[in-house]
């Protein structure tokens, strides 16, 4: 299974659908671009995909994008390394990452545990047989990224790492997909 | 109305929270798994229980099955991101009420769950 346009519009269309009903605030795309991941965020939400379509999706922001994106969804001023913080990194991406996978007709998918990352500038990689596709986003409170991953192999396991720019790991698992 | 809200996600449950305030709920529990569900249920006794499907512990559809198979009756709305119309069915066959899908706005999940509760009374009239 490799990328095609179907699963690129229906992250666009999560996307868009998650940002306007429950981050209340209208979000823009910018030409997605194809190629192996190298963004860097200081936050990211990260799901994996199994099933007949097997990769990883990131939603990736600044840190200050995070704080605005994720306290306008929960209502209130959440900060940087609380648990209602990583909570709602973690919702959003699992609603993203849900509500794309709905719109893979005929395709039987599974999403995942959502783990939310937190470290300066860190680089989530994939393995080199998976092509990612980079849509980054604007919305009034920031800029963010949905970066997908998809494995050319419905055999293949995805299994991104996190490198954060000290060379650590970091993960804090955010519940389960909803 | 009291209602039992069960997600894993504590900025869900404030969110739908939030929104049963817009609509006269008049006692909300919380509940982050079906389990901490099924344990909390009784003692509550709601007029409504709204709940996630992916859940640690036990997810949602193992708590209706399992609730549904005590022979209790307190209407059931599904929210989650589970879209899949086999999996409504699934969550229907099982006894659930009706069925949000997430993301949703307030006045829509409004809607379900005052569609839901009228089928109910009507049922209960009749």
């Amino acid at each position: 299974m490799s990328m095609d346009v179907r699963h690129i519009n229906a992250f666009l269309e999560a996307t868009k659908a998650v940002f306007s009903s429950m981050v209340r605030m209208p979000v823009t795309f910018e030409k997605p671009e194809l190629g192996t991941r190298k963004e860097q965020y200081d936050v990211s939400g990260v799901i994996g995909l199994s099933g007949d379509v097997v990769g990883s999706v990131i939603v990736g922001f600044t840190k200050m994008s995070a704080v605005q994106i994720a306290s306008a969804f929960a209502g209130t001023r959440l900060e940087v390394g609380t648990a209602d913080f990583a909570d709602a990194i973690g919702e959003l991406a699992n609603m993203i990452a849900g509500g794309a996978k709905a719109k893979f007709e005929g395709q039987a998918v599974s999403i995942g545990c959502p783990s939310v990352i937190i470290a300066p500038s860190h680089q989530i990689s994939s393995p080199s047989s998976a092509t990612s596709i980079c849509i980054h986003c604007n919305a009034a409170a920031g800029r963010f990224t949905i970066d997908v991953a998809i494995q050319s192999s419905t055999k293949a396991q995805a299994s991104p790492a996190a490198t954060a720019s000290n060379g650590t790991k970091s993960a804090i698992p955010a519940g389960t997909p909803a | 109305m009291r209602v039992l809200v069960v997600d894993d996600s504590k900025t869900m449950r404030n969110i739908v929270k939030g929104v049963l305030g817009t609509i006269g709920a008049t006692a909300v529990e919380e509940a982050s798994d079906g389990q901490d569900a099924l344990s909390r249920v009784d003692a509550f006794n709601p007029d409504l229980i709204l709940l996630d499907w992916n859940m640690p512990v036990m997810d949602g559809i193992t708590f209706v099955k399992s609730y549904r198979g005590a022979k209790k009756t307190t209407p059931i709305i599904m929210v989650t991101t589970e879209a899949e119309k086999t999996r409504v069915i699934e969550a229907i066959q099982a006894g659930v009420n009706n069925y949000a899908v997430k993301p949703f706005t307030p006045e829509s999940l409004s809607k379900i769950i005052e569609t839901t509760m009228a089928k109910v009374a009507a049922k209960k009239a009749a």
